[in-house]
């Protein structure tokens, strides 16, 4: 972020467990065709860390997490997690940190064909190799419990609302105990409480899991509640940065234009 | 005109380029390890068991339907006894296995087709590889497997439907017993009737598979893709079944005459 001249950087103390950077992005660039999605990225992640970037929809806020979890192949720049370069890794060494970080996808992504079970065992037995059918109903339940959806085991994706789909989605990532979440826009077509009960979800998720998390959103209430710090996105660069209430109080227009318009 | 032709070519090369691509990828995923054999069985019921109704009704009637249109030309020549015969051999060698194929490709490469292109829309795939599992394996190698395995099972059973469907033809203008029409049935069928042909159709099997599972697993990201993955699927696995058949054919006839 230091590197970028335009931005504007409120100095307010960010709350991190440690100083220790889990992804280091610098100078990421990524175009789709003609079309520059992502010009100039730079953003530091600390372990314990919650950040959010905020931004209007089609500004490749999610762009940035799928090169981060090596779905997509940025053009230039650097990209580093837990000090590895993702952009230089092979097909076995992805999969290997990906189990290290959780993604929740904007629609929760349940494999519609599995019940609520079968969902959460699959990362289990094909991921952690798991054998122990104790061990795995023992998980099954906490992460059921820890998002408050115990009586649903046995129900298919197609019988649960959106807010549940993503609650279910949450859980199959954190069963794994990831140490980094992704999160894509994870209150995007939910209603106002239910917006809020997720956001507050994400948040005794990550103090219970301790992971250091990314959440992309457009949702302000998403990010008063979740964010240590807020990065602001515009033009496929991050134009500011700090913390919820700094950047409220920011001089930058958009920024101003941005939260005014949500209020 | 060279401005378009030029482009769609370049596109066509692109495609078999990242079909052989794919179909490396299905190779490694093959002995890679830990094959998800509930998933497999899955897929059996799901492409053999579902299609059976199908594929029985069809070849039920291919049998009837040839016999009726035979039997005016065989009397004619006086070898209404050849029947029996005549169908076996076009049945077992050719109209069996390419109906049977046909009928899967309409029905299990578009279904595969659709059922990925969807599950690519959705991000399902996406959070399959996301999550550190491995979406080839579970999603791939077992329908292609599967797909080769129960084509040819549906082919034979299709066959046996098809000789019944011919005896109910034949007896509903002249008498032949049950036993006397299937002795004659299969002392006309040697090996080399039966054996290119049973083969083939695991490569049919393979095809329809392979193409459903390719179309449906790179399929862009809309809802309109689901459809043009399970449409195109269809198209491309029917015309591979002919290509197929064709050196088929071409490849029997070497080896065996």
């Amino acid at each position: 972020m230091a590197d970028n001249k335009d931005i504007s950087t409120v100095d307010q103390p960010v709350k991190t467990d440690t100083n220790e950077v889990v992804i280091h992005i610098k100078g990421l660039k990524k175009s789709f065709g003609e079309k520059e999605v992502l010009r100039d990225i730079n953003l530091d992640l600390k372990r314990g860390e919650n950040v959010v970037v905020l931004g209007r929809s089609g500004q490749g806020k999610s762009v940035t997490i799928q090169c981060i979890a090596g779905l997509l192949t940025p053009d230039d720049g650097e990209l580093t997690v837990f000090g590895e370069d993702v952009t230089q890794m092979n097909e076995d060494e992805l999969k290997q940190l990906r189990i290290k970080i959780g993604f929740l996808f904007q629609s929760g992504a349940l494999y519609d064909s599995m019940t609520v079970r079968e969902n959460l065992e699959f990362p289990l037995t094909r991921v952690l190799k798991l054998k122990d059918q104790q061990e795995i109903d023992q998980r099954v339940e906490e992460v059921l419990e820890g998002v408050g959806l115990a009586d649903a085991a046995d129900k298919m994706p197609s019988d649960l609302s959106g807010g549940m789909r993503k609650r279910i989605g949450l859980a199959r990532t954190l069963i794994v105990k990831p140490e980094i979440m992704l999160y894509d826009e994870p209150t995007t077509g939910l209603d106002p409480i239910t917006s809020r009960e997720i956001s507050e979800l994400i948040l005794n998720m990550q103090r219970k899991y301790k992971t250091s998390s990314i959440i992309i959103t457009h949702d302000l209430e998403c990010a008063k509640i979740t964010a240590d710090r807020v990065v602001v996105m515009n033009d496929g660069e991050y134009i500011a940065e700090g913390t919820y209430e700094a950047l409220q109080a920011s001089e930058n227009e958009f920024v101003r234009s941005f939260f005014n318009e949500q209020k | 005109m060279a401005e378009q032709v030029i482009p769609a070519w370049k596109k066509w090369l692109e495609g078999i380029g990242e079909q052989g691509v794919f179909f490396t990828r299905f190779v490694r995923n093959i002995f890679a390890g830990g094959f998800e054999w509930s998933e497999f069985v899955r897929q059996c019921y799901e492409i053999g068991y579902k299609s059976l109704t199908l594929v029985g009704i069809t070849s039920f009637i291919m049998g009837l339907v040839l016999i009726l249109q035979l039997r005016p030309t065989m009397v004619d020549f006086g070898a209404e006894s050849m029947l029996p015969r005549t169908l076996s051999i076009a049945l077992i060698r050719e109209i069996g296995p390419v109906i049977t194929a046909i009928i899967c490709a309409g029905k299990i490469a578009s279904s595969i087709g659709a059922e990925l292109g969807s599950m690519k829309v959705t991000e399902q795939i996406d959070a399959m590889e996301v999550s550190g599992a491995n979406p080839v394996q579970y999603l791939v190698v077992t329908r292609i497997i599967a797909t080769a395995f129960m084509v040819p099972l549906l082919t034979l059973i299709g066959d046996v439907i098809g000789l019944f469907g011919g005896y109910i033809a034949i007896n509903l203008t002249d008498d032949i017993s049950f036993y006397l029409y299937f002795q004659k049935c299969i002392a006309s069928i040697e090996f080399v009737d039966f054996i290119p042909a049973f083969i083939k159709t695991i490569f049919f099997g393979f095809a329809i598979g392979f193409v459903g599972c390719y179309k449906g697993y790179n399929s862009n990201k809309g809802t309109e893709s689901v459809g043009i993955a399970a449409n195109s699927a269809v198209v491309t696995a029917s015309l591979w079944i002919f290509v197929i058949d064709a050196i088929a054919v071409q490849v029997t006839n070497l080896l065996y005459y």
